[in-house]
Parts: C-alpha cells; structure tokens; sequence
C-alpha cells in the first residue's frame, strides 16, 4: 500500500477527549485533502462511534489501558484502524436495533451508523480491533 | 459548575414548549448526560406534555445522543405527552432514517408546522 506523509500511528489513553482530539486531527487532513462535506460527516460520526466504543466498552475507561489508531490515507480512501485492549466482543451478538422489538431501545445503533456512513467497517475475530475505510465521494452521489 | 449551564433554549408558544438544543454537536458524553436531564426534567418536574425539540443548531450527534431521544420519547408517551421534533438537517434526518428512528420520532420540517400538529 502506498503511503501518504499524513499517515501516523498513536496510542492514545483511554479518555473520551484523547478520542475526540484524534477525531478532530484526522477530519482536519480530509478537510485539507478536500473530501466532501458529507464524507466528513459520515467520518466523524464514526469515528465518534469507534472511539467511544473502544475508550468506554473495550477498555472500560481504564486508565492503564490505551488505544491504538492507524490512519493511513491514499489518494481517494482514508483506512483508518482503531484497537483496544479490552475482551472484544461478538459482533454477531449485537441486537438489530431497527427490528420492532428494539426500535425504542437505546444500543446497536453506532455500529449500524458506521456500516452506512463507511465504505467498509470490518471487525477482526476477536473484536478489538476495528478497520474503517471510506472512499472519496465523487460529485455526482 | 459548567455542567449545569443549560443546554436547552427554551420558549412557550400557547401549550406548547418549544425547546432549541443549543450546542452544535451532541457528541460529548457529560454534554449528553446534561442535555438528557433537562430534556426529562421538562416532563418530569415542569410537568410539560407537548414538547416540541428543535434541532436548527444541531450538526452532529451520536448514537448516545439517540438513546436519551429514545428515553424522553418514552418518558412524554408515559405521560400521555405529545413528543414532536423539527427543523432537522438533512444529515441528521438521514442518521433517523438509517435507524429507523424516523417511524418512531414526529419529525417536521419547520417549527410553525410541527406547531400546527399540535
């Protein structure tokens, strides 16, 4: 895969507002590669929703553990790989929060955003560890 | 104490409050914490029951901020309340469809028509 001079790698302990800087660093570099509006929006929103999980689920907030975030950027996709140090979790597991039954609970609804928003949301086995890739919008979608 | 600032811009039109979220993005989990209290105190202790929420400001929120939407509409249908939300940009009204939130929710385009429900 080519490399890009914006890609980095960090650990990040586990604190929502290390996640939110993270977040705010990467829809920066789309800003200034030009991604459309709505691409940002899709991004960050999962990113919110990946971040969050991984700091509050897969770590439990502890304080010992971190977070590691690969972000790599090609020409027209951002890959964008977020790992905890938590159990993980089986992602077969998670209701279906649009089914009658649970359409007026809270919960599942952040991994369904983030399979809508993404070009590709793929967990590993274990489910620590999570890749998000989005490529560029052209103009006419 | 910073957390306690309001949130919620509130306004009466007759029997109706109209409540306009204040922030831009709904992100935060303190923010959405604070934000779902007075959104629940508007029932629980004013004893509000037709609520309109307005969502001109908002430009993001999360799945976090979808439950506490979820639990107040629980709570004003509990209280035999009308529970009616406008002025939602197209983004987050496409965050309801994909959830599906938007059979649950009463979703207006404008203030004045979500009124007119009432």
């Amino acid at each position: 895969m080519s490399s890009s001079v914006d890609d980095f790698a960090v650990k990040i302990p586990s604190e929502t507002s290390q996640g939110r800087e993270i977040q705010e660093r990467i829809i920066g570099l789309l800003e200034s590669r030009s991604y459309p509006d709505r691409d940002l929006f899709g991004v960050r929103l999962a990113l919110e929703e990946a971040l969050v999980n991984a700091i509050k689920h897969g770590n439990g907030m502890d304080p010992s553990k971190q977070v590691r975030v690969d972000c790599t950027f090609d020409e027209d996709r951002v890959t964008i790989v977020i790992e905890d140090e938590g159990p993980g979790f089986d992602v077969g597991n998670v209701p279906d929060p649009t089914s009658e039954e649970n359409l007026d609970k809270p919960g599942g609804r952040g991994i369904m955003l983030m399979r809508s928003f993404m070009s590709r949301v793929e967990y590993n086995d274990s489910g620590n560890r999570l890749l998000l890739e989005k490529i560029r919008a052209t103009e006419d979608e | 104490m910073a957390a306690s600032h309001r949130r919620l811009d509130l306004e009466d039109v007759g029997e109706v409050t109209v409540a306009r979220f204040i922030d831009k993005k709904i992100l935060d989990e303190t923010n959405i914490q604070v934000i779902g209290n007075q959104m629940f105190a508007l029932v629980e202790d004013d004893g509000c029951r037709k609520i309109l929420l307005d969502f001109s400001n908002v430009e993001y929120l999360s799945s976090a901020a979808l439950g506490k939407l979820i639990v107040m509409d629980k709570k004003v249908k509990a209280a035999q309340g009308q529970l009616k939300m406008c002025s939602v940009r197209p983004d987050i009204l496409e965050v309801f469809k994909i959830t599906r939130l938007d059979k649950l929710f009463s979703i207006f385009d404008s203030r004045e028509q979500a009124l007119e429900g009432f």
